[in-house]
């Protein structure tokens, strides 16, 4: 395992932050921490970044205790971070030449690395650039070659799209997952969108500091009963009432609106507009999305 | 000092020399108001030669200490961020930014340096030379301060207070504005404490011992200033030890 948490805990004063946390990573996967914001994310990764110490519990990556080691650590991750860390006044090459004199690489070898680097993410023809002059999908290739420069063992991401517009953030997924497939990366990444956390090989769901589920995409959704129905509806209490009176169903309402989950959705809609005619305002089916999964283990939703 | 760590500091100066260059019209404000200052109250006073170290003494302070205000930020959401997830040791970054930042305001100070006949002053070279060292180590010290100042702060707005609070009190204790000669007896007093009257003290010992015969020793403004210099860096390295503010949120 590249990386290994075991009951890993912090607080802030008395605010627990994270609470008695054990996973571990396989390598050459994309492993996802979704949970929404203030689920103990931001915490987690200080935490595997080295940042942070822990309360209490340990981290081990790429056989290297974080707290203790933390120089070992650091050699052998590549973080990508939710704000920019590249400076602005710099050219793309000037800011890997920088960060890669860091890592004690340096000269002709430094050098070449750094077209192999850029090369790989597409951003060849731009190395002479600016950074101020880029644009935010292109300065976030240009985190991740940072990253990405001194051969880390394994690539940590802190909300890898925010800020992206949409063309940029699937372009963004693809890039990760060809990391992974074409050269064996493994990569971490914390998040709070959906598309993002359907790309991951294993996922773990996080609430309150708190593991909700593990597994990979499809085995959580397998875990929602069948279809998802969702009424929008002008009182989802009474409704809910008569729903259970009439059908023996358990509807959640989130939100404002109603949702449950039953195999066969399709025919449950016809008997449920017919049931209750005037009471509903609109009616949607989908099959399980990993935010019905959340919403089963903790009652709010993700975003 | 290992390779990795000579890399690390020379690249980090490397950076903020670079930013310099692609800013150079902030560099003109900096210089250009201290030289509109030291001319009208050099000349307000009728005494350019007495006011000149003050003026070179005050636009490097100022230089140095508030091109570290741009810690505070850079950890949040800059280029320091990915420093800090390096293997480079703290004390790299520190020596690196330290050096960088105090090398800029060094140049400052040499600038200003060239109005020196303006003040009717002709120093001969080696005095010039020594002038030179004794504004790199003010530059030093002040970039040191501003570091130790900044790593501990959250805001920009709570590191102006602070600068104001310390930078300017300090200064016009130092004898940049008066001669601890014509001074009250308590205020004497507070200049002998003050380290920075010791380096301006031995700025004018070179450029213009002719203004102010009534200063410290050169021996113990030597002292005072390298010490100085010297301590305040080693605190900064101490204070990066521990992880900055505003990354625990």
């Amino acid at each position: 395992m590249i990386v290994s948490v075991r009951n890993l805990t912090h607080r802030y004063g008395s605010r627990v932050a994270l609470d008695d946390l054990s996973f571990d990573v396989a390598p050459g996967t994309i492993f996802g921490l979704l949970g929404p914001n203030g689920s103990g994310k931001s915490t987690l990764f200080r935490i595997l970044t080295t940042m942070m110490a822990p309360t209490s519990g340990r981290v081990t990556i790429a056989g290297f205790d974080a707290v203790r080691r933390p120089d070992e650590v650091r050699r052998r991750i590549g973080v990508v971070f939710q704000s920019p860390s590249l400076d602005r006044k710099l050219t793309v090459r000037e800011n890997l030449t920088a960060l890669g004199r860091l890592y004690g690489l340096w000269g002709a070898h430094l050098q070449s690395r750094i077209s192999e680097t850029l090369e790989r993410l597409g951003l060849a023809d731009r190395a002479g650039e600016l950074v101020e002059t880029l644009s935010g999908g292109l300065r976030r290739r240009v985190e991740i070659a940072r990253a990405l420069l001194a051969g880390p063992s394994i690539l940590l991401f802190d909300e890898p799209s925010s800020g992206l517009d949409p063309a940029a953030r699937l372009e963004l997924v693809s890039v990760i997952a060809g990391l992974r497939d074409h050269h064996g990366v493994t990569v971490l990444l914390a998040t709070h969108v959906l598309e993002e956390a359907e790309r991951c090989d294993r996922l773990l769901l996080l609430h309150h500091g708190r593991r909700v589920a593990e597994g990979t995409p499809a085995e959580l959704k397998s875990r929602v009963g069948g279809d998802v129905v969702v009424l929008e509806v002008a009182d989802p209490e009474a409704l809910r009432g008569r729903i259970l009176e009439r059908f023996g169903l358990q509807a959640q309402a989130v939100d404002g609106a109603l949702r449950v989950e039953i195999p066969n959705g399709h025919r449950f809609i016809a008997e449920l507009v017919e049931a209750f005619p005037g009471a509903i305002r609109s009616i949607g089916l989908h099959k399980p999305t990993l935010e019905d999964v959340f919403l089963d283990e903790t009652g709010v939703s993700i975003d | 000092m290992s390779k990795d760590f000579g890399l690390a500091v020379t690249t980090l100066w490397w950076r903020e020399l670079v930013r310099f260059w692609r800013e150079r019209a902030r560099v003109a404000g900096f210089v250009g108001s201290p030289l509109l200052f030291w001319l009208i109250i050099g000349s307000g006073f009728g005494d350019l030669a007495f006011f000149f170290p003050g003026a070179i003494t005050l636009t490097v302070m100022v230089s140095a200490t508030f091109s570290t205000m741009s810690l505070i930020e850079d950890r949040r959401e800059g280029f320091l961020l990915a420093v800090l997830v390096s293997p480079a040791p703290r004390s790299a970054m520190v020596l690196g930014k330290v050096l960088g930042a105090s090398t800029l305001a060094w140049i400052q100070g040499l600038v200003l340096l060239a109005f020196l006949p303006l003040a009717g002053l002709r120093p001969p070279a080696a005095s010039l030379l020594a002038a030179a060292l004794i504004i790199y180590l003010i530059s030093f010290s002040f970039t040191a301060l501003g570091f130790l100042i900044a790593w501990h702060m959250e805001s920009s707005q709570g590191f102006h207070a602070v600068m104001n609070l310390v930078l300017f009190p300090l200064w016009m204790v130092s004898g940049a504005l008066f001669s601890p000669a014509s001074a009250h007896g308590w205020m004497q007093v507070l200049m002998q404490l003050n380290p920075l009257a010791y380096s301006l003290a031995a700025l004018r010992h070179f450029l213009a011992p002719a203004a102010d015969p009534h200063r410290p020793p050169l021996a113990s403004s030597l002292i005072v200033t390298a010490g100085g210099a010297l301590a305040l860096v080693l605190l900064a390295t101490l204070a990066a030890r521990r992880h900055p503010k505003g990354s625990f949120a």
